[in-house]
């Protein structure tokens, strides 16, 4: 993918403007909006340690609900991470030319979700300072972890594919270092000099970048639907009532990758709205990630109907009581809400091409994300809390702390994104080039052949 | 031969005193979390007696069923312990190792009979109780998840007895503390390997069954359904 002649000069240094402008100039807003995050995610670590102090019962788990808002979060996270394998590595091996400018975003969110992810199973644990007991390394004690148990597969499912979302966003981003590295001077040139790894931009270099991107796209995308499977066995792997489904793992992935995509979305808005990219992210991305999203709408639709349905029609008496308290009972509230988010609101607005724009886009993605948080928790709770024997049914009621946690979340999902699109181009700018069209053309002619979308 | 211990419960004979909830609490250092905390489902009851209501008014009758942990041969909270504290003995107990615990609590949520429970808080004691814990018992922390052992306390020291005064162990010397303190004798506790044991008769009768048997768990615990209509 060496970078082919752009047709001007003068557009070239418009990208570089458009593009390097984030990271070069810094207004009040930002810092604002860092001290309000900041704030969220302080928040957040100070519910932790009181709940360091006092013990995990300052959250509303209690028996035989142990598990709720901590490994809701952890699957919804993990979910959102699946944006950037799809997005990113689907549509780089597909060579589908609109990605250009997409690619980066997803892949930042697959990084940073996943990090936040990825805090939940150590934080939610009854002693988390002896986390490290996961991890197979040669003790005194003689006793390796568990290698049956699905928590051991997660916490090499979910090292692997964080190592390798890592990669897959640092290999891209090099040729932009260089050309950061490049454009300023410093402490600037000499971060990014490092950063860029020595970057010339030989063909040599280009070579090795092309065939290593090549192979992490390749690589990435069954390790992200294995984290996904892995993580539903969490479930599926116990005798517990609509948990115990060989239907998860496929149901699993689908829901993230639809929730990835929902949050794409919203980050793409944003970016365009608050970083001024409106001639690079256009209405053809959000027009086919919006069809995207309705797919995975339905998609979803039909994993939750199937499961719905076979389990009525089974009829097994601890399964349709969890099916009855979810679909009638007290959780009905949530699940219709859920059904609302996930598939009524996305359907309605993706499915008429005129309400394809980018608020509906963003207005259906903001359903989505609250309704697969939802999800997650629907598939949690009323199964733990409705198992086999009735005199040991249980209700669960969040505490603050865990509502700050939940908070702390979104706020440092948020933080790490601004702090992201402020210290790296958040579009990808050699591959933009690359792609032999450039944003002010771009801007003034929306049918470029970027609407020849073929997924 | 190694020991494989059983209990057999007679739901007939089973009054719901609640003797040998108390019993448990003395003899293995569970902790009372207090009325906030077990409205809230924090109370550790190792065993219980579950009661159901049958009938409508005023044709209504009460049922007891004590239930502790069913030291299942085919346990669902073994295999899922990431840490190896939930494990299978060669005596066929569950054995919770509390100081290998990390508290993921994926046992108890694997846990069909629900009969795990998590220190939530450090426990305490209030005065005087703090006097009469048990020191053959460990006292857990919080973070960690503890069930029903069968008294493995009570197995073991048995076992030294039996050793001391080189004899084999008979039947009946060893009582879990439930079964020690049911009044009806609802509770009867023994070796499941010696096939003239108490507990071996009882569960080769064709009346007792284990509970959710179908879910493939292979209970230790045996169940004699009521068969009077009192």
């Amino acid at each position: 993918m060496s970078a082919a002649p752009v047709e001007t000069a003068a557009a070239t240094r418009q990208i570089n403007d458009d593009l390097l402008r984030p990271l070069l100039n810094t207004s009040w807003r930002f810092w604002a909006l860092v001290a309000v995050l900041g704030g969220g995610v302080l928040m957040g670590f100070c519910a932790w340690l009181y709940q360091l102090y006092h013990g995990i019962g300052v959250w509303g788990i209690a028996w035989p609900v142990f598990w709720a808002f901590g490994i809701t979060n952890f699957v919804f996270w993990i979910g959102i991470s699946h944006a950037g394998t799809l997005i990113s590595a689907i549509l780089r091996l597909v060579d589908a030319g609109w990605r250009r400018p997409v690619t980066r975003c997803a892949e930042a969110i697959t990084a940073f979700a996943l990090m936040i992810g990825a805090v939940f199973p150590i934080i939610h644990l009854g002693r988390p300072w002896l986390a490290f007991w996961l991890f197979p390394y040669p003790s005194e004690r003689g006793i390796w972890p568990n290698f049956r148990s699905p928590l051991a597969w997660d916490f090499f499912a979910i090292n692997t594919y964080l190592t390798g979302s890592l990669l897959f966003l640092f290999l891209p981003m090099i040729p932009d270092f260089a050309l950061v590295r490049d454009k300023t001077t410093g402490w600037r040139r000499r971060v990014y000099g490092v950063l860029s790894l020595g970057w010339e931009g030989t063909p040599r270099q280009w070579h090795r970048l092309e065939s290593a991107m090549g192979i992490m796209a390749v690589a990435i995308i069954p390790v992200a639907v294995s984290v996904h499977t892995i993580v539903s066995f969490d479930f599926s792997m116990s005798p517990t009532p609509m948990w115990h489904s060989t239907m998860f793992g496929p149901y699993f992935v689908a829901g993230a990758i639809f929730s990835g995509i929902a949050a794409l979305i919203i980050a793409m808005a944003a970016l365009r709205k608050f970083l001024h990219l409106e001639a690079y992210l256009q209405p053809i991305h959000f027009e086919n990630l919006g069809k995207l999203l309705l797919t995975m709408s339905l998609l979803w639709g039909y994993f939750v109907f199937a499961e719905r349905l076979t389990t009525w029609y089974g009829n097994d008496v601890a399964e349709i009581t969890v099916l009855n308290v979810t679909q009638r009972g007290s959780f009905a509230p949530l699940y219709w809400t859920m059904v609302v988010c996930n598939l009524v609101v996305p359907f309605t607005i993706l499915s008429i091409g005129r309400l394809r724009t980018i608020t509906g886009c963003v207005i259906a993605s903001f359903g989505v994300v609250v309704g697969m948080w939802l999800e997650r928790f629907l598939i949690i709770v009323p199964s733990l809390g409705h198992k086999f024997l009735p005199y040991s049914f249980g209700e669960y009621r969040p505490t603050p702390v865990e509502i700050m946690l939940l908070v702390a979340t979104f706020c440092a999902m948020m933080l790490l994104y601004v702090l992201f699109a402020k210290l790296v181009p958040i579009i990808s700018i050699w591959e933009l080039k690359a792609g032999g069209y450039h944003a002010i053309e771009a801007a003034r002619l929306p049918e470029t052949p970027l609407a020849n979308v073929n997924l | 031969m190694p020991h494989k211990w059983g209990l057999a419960v007679d739901l007939d004979a089973c009054t719901g005193c609640g003797a040998c909830v108390t019993a448990c609490h003395a003899e293995n250092n569970i902790p009372t979390v207090g009325p906030d905390q077990a409205a809230r489902g924090r109370a550790m009851h190792w065993i219980r007696i579950e009661r159901y209501w049958e009938g409508e008014f005023p044709d209504v009758r009460l049922r007891f069923r004590p239930v502790m942990c069913q030291q299942c041969d085919n346990a669902p909270c073994e295999p899922v312990c990431p840490t190896y504290a939930s494990h299978h003995t060669e005596e066929g107990l569950n054995a919770q190792v509390y100081n290998r615990c990390i508290g993921t609590r994926y046992c108890a949520n694997a846990c069909p009979y629900n009969v795990r429970f998590f220190e939530f808080f450090n426990p305490v004691w209030e005065k005087p109780l703090h006097l009469q814990l048990n020191p053959d018992v460990s006292v857990r922390e919080v973070g960690v998840m503890e069930k029903c052992t069968f008294c493995v306390q009570r197995i073991n020291a048995g076992k030294i007895q039996a050793k001391a005064e080189a004899r084999e162990l008979a039947d009946g010397d060893i009582k879990p503390a439930c079964a020690q303190s049911c009044p009806s004798k609802a509770l009867v506790f023994g070796d499941a390997s010696d096939p003239d044991s108490a507990v071996s008769k009882l569960r080769r009768s064709s009346r007792g069954a284990g509970l959710l048997e179908d879910l493939g768990t292979r209970p230790n615990v045996t169940y004699f359904p009521r068969h009077t209509e009192a």
